[in-house]
């Protein structure tokens, strides 16, 4: 299976290559495998050195003079450490950039709380007008760099190795339907797809899956609602999304349920799927806790 | 560019119809002069059509203060100067740190201290890649010193000579604010890779000289401004 990671950077050097108002910017991470649009065009490719802060505020310098920027690092060394620059330098003057992370969650399990992230999207939801992308394969992270890198936003697009078996026709700005039934509705995040799939199998639940989290679909998941509960499968911190279901579904009098990353810092290593089992994401302790949900 | 009459006292005025200050108190601001002789003699502007591409770009990266910007900026005429009574009231368009949505000429928003020469790195990157020639169409820059303590300033400070952007001028006008001291700013971008040299923030004649000229590295001029003139 491609990962997400590849893919991006491979779409970018695509676009790169048929886009002159592309601009890439990096701070030493993955910057071999970018090597294709440095041959290109380096006038539109720079390796700024480990500059986390700088390497935003040249992309925002490029975004000033009309060019489409898209900056990449792990997560949380853009997302947090950054963070007022993506919110100064793009969100409040405007600009667009295209923001891909690699490693989310706790991807770079044997590292340690330094390199993980499940609180990336939060702090991105502090910035009014910032899209969120969370893709759940490769094809979809394809689709959905295309789909927004020149559209003047903030855009973050967060990959995990975590990748669902078959990619999803995925559309920016909508959920999907997965599953149709009547007792409760289940949004599973990205990466979180299949297992919730696979332990919602003999539920007579909604499923539904969602890759753009802002603009959130609100439209999408109140024609989709079943049942009065409302469980959301969210690879970051459990929560995360509370306030933004809080206000899609504003006219509806349901109970909502949020299964993700306990609000803890996470001390133990492994691989990913080590610490999922640690964490009560993996397939069993997603079950567990949409059971104790919805009873 | 344009060979202005440097008018001060006029600026003076304009700066005073904006704080309400007694006219005194706007002829101290450290800025004033610098930012008189760049938008009276050195930067290519076009008040009326504020986008022009061709125009040399300039990031008040020190966004407080602002009066003796707005005003040179009204002076120069791109915006009326009946908006400077209006400064920092509800429904102006003139808050105490400047909007690029908001005030026609400036570039970037501002505020919160180094943001600016990351920027102004980006654009200096951007323009080069567009094809604009060399030296020939310029990013100026200006910091406060004290802002210069923060970190991402020298991150930029490092990037910009190993980038060659000669297209690039950092302003700083050295106040004397920072609490940190060191060895003198300009010799410690020289270390750094700068062409940098220090000028009196108060003569016209030398800030011309010291921002005109032309460099193949990034240039500093180091403006010092001890005493209200």
């Amino acid at each position: 299976m491609i990962a997400m990671r590849a893919q991006a950077i491979d779409t970018v050097a695509e676009l790169f290559e048929d886009d002159p108002r592309v601009a890439v910017v990096l701070a030493e991470i993955s910057v071999d495998r970018f090597a294709p649009v440095f041959a290109r065009d380096p006038a539109r490719a720079v390796n700024v050195g480990i500059m986390e802060q700088t390497m935003v505020g040249v992309a925002a310098g490029y975004a000033l003079e009309g060019f489409h920027p898209v900056i990449h690092t792990i997560t949380p060394f853009v997302a947090e450490r950054a963070l007022e620059q993506l919110k100064l330098d793009f969100g409040h003057q405007q600009l667009g950039v295209l923001v891909i992370t690699v490693g989310g969650s706790y991807d770079y399990g044997s590292e340690g709380p330094t390199h993980h992230s499940p609180g990336d999207v939060q702090a991105l939801l502090t910035i009014p007008a910032t899209e969120i992308l969370v893709p759940g394969a490769a094809a979809e992270a394809d689709r959905l760099v295309r789909a927004t890198y020149a559209n003047g936003h903030l855009t973050y697009l967060r990959t995990q190795l975590a990748v669902n078996r078959e990619p999803r026709d995925v559309e920016f700005g909508r959920l999907l339907v997965e599953r149709r039934g009547t007792q409760a509705t289940v949004i599973a995040v990205g990466p979180m797809l299949d297992r919730t799939l696979d332990v919602t199998a003999g539920m007579d639940v909604t499923v539904l899956y969602a890759t753009t989290l802002t603009p959130f679909d609100a439209e999408g998941l109140n024609r989709e609602l079943a049942g009065d509960d409302v469980i959301v499968v969210e690879p970051f911190y459990a929560g995360t999304l509370a306030g933004t279901l809080t206000e899609a579904l504003r006219d509806r009098p349901v109970r909502l349920h949020a299964v993700g990353v306990p609000r803890a810092v996470i001390r133990d290593y492994g691989t990913p799927a080590q610490l999922d089992v640690v964490l009560g994401l993996d397939a069993a302790g997603i079950r567990r806790q949409i059971v104790s949900a919805i009873g | 560019m344009s060979i202005l009459t440097l008018d001060r006292d006029e600026i003076v005025r304009l700066a005073a119809l904006a704080t309400g200050d007694e006219k005194h108190e706007a002829s101290s601001y450290s800025t004033l002069d610098a930012l008189l002789v760049l938008y009276g003699r050195v930067l290519r502007v076009d008040p009326a059509d504020p986008g022009w591409e061709q125009r040399d770009r300039f990031i008040l990266s020190k966004g407080h203060g602002p009066a003796a910007y707005y005003a040179v900026l009204s002076w120069r005429g791109f915006f009326p100067e009946h908006w400077l009574s209006t400064f920092t009231r509800q429904g102006s368009r003139l808050g105490s740190h400047p909007d690029r949505l908001l005030v026609p000429g400036v570039e970037a928003s501002t505020g919160s201290l180094g943001h600016g020469l990351p920027l102004a790195v980006g654009v200096a990157l951007a323009l080069r890649a567009k094809g604009a020639k060399g030296a020939d169409q310029r990013v100026v820059v200006l910091t406060g010193d004290a802002e210069l303590n923060e970190g991402s300033n020298w991150e930029a400070i490092m990037l910009a000579p190993q980038l060659q952007l000669g297209n690039l001028t950092l302003l700083v006008i050295d106040n004397g604010s920072s609490t940190i001291d060191l060895v003198p700013i300009h010799e410690r971008l020289a270390v750094f890779g700068w062409q940098a040299e220090q000028v009196d923030g108060r003569d016209h004649a030398a800030l011309e000289a010291a921002l005109s000229a032309r460099r193949d590295s990034p240039a500093a001029v180091v403006a010092t401004v001890r005493t209200t003139p």
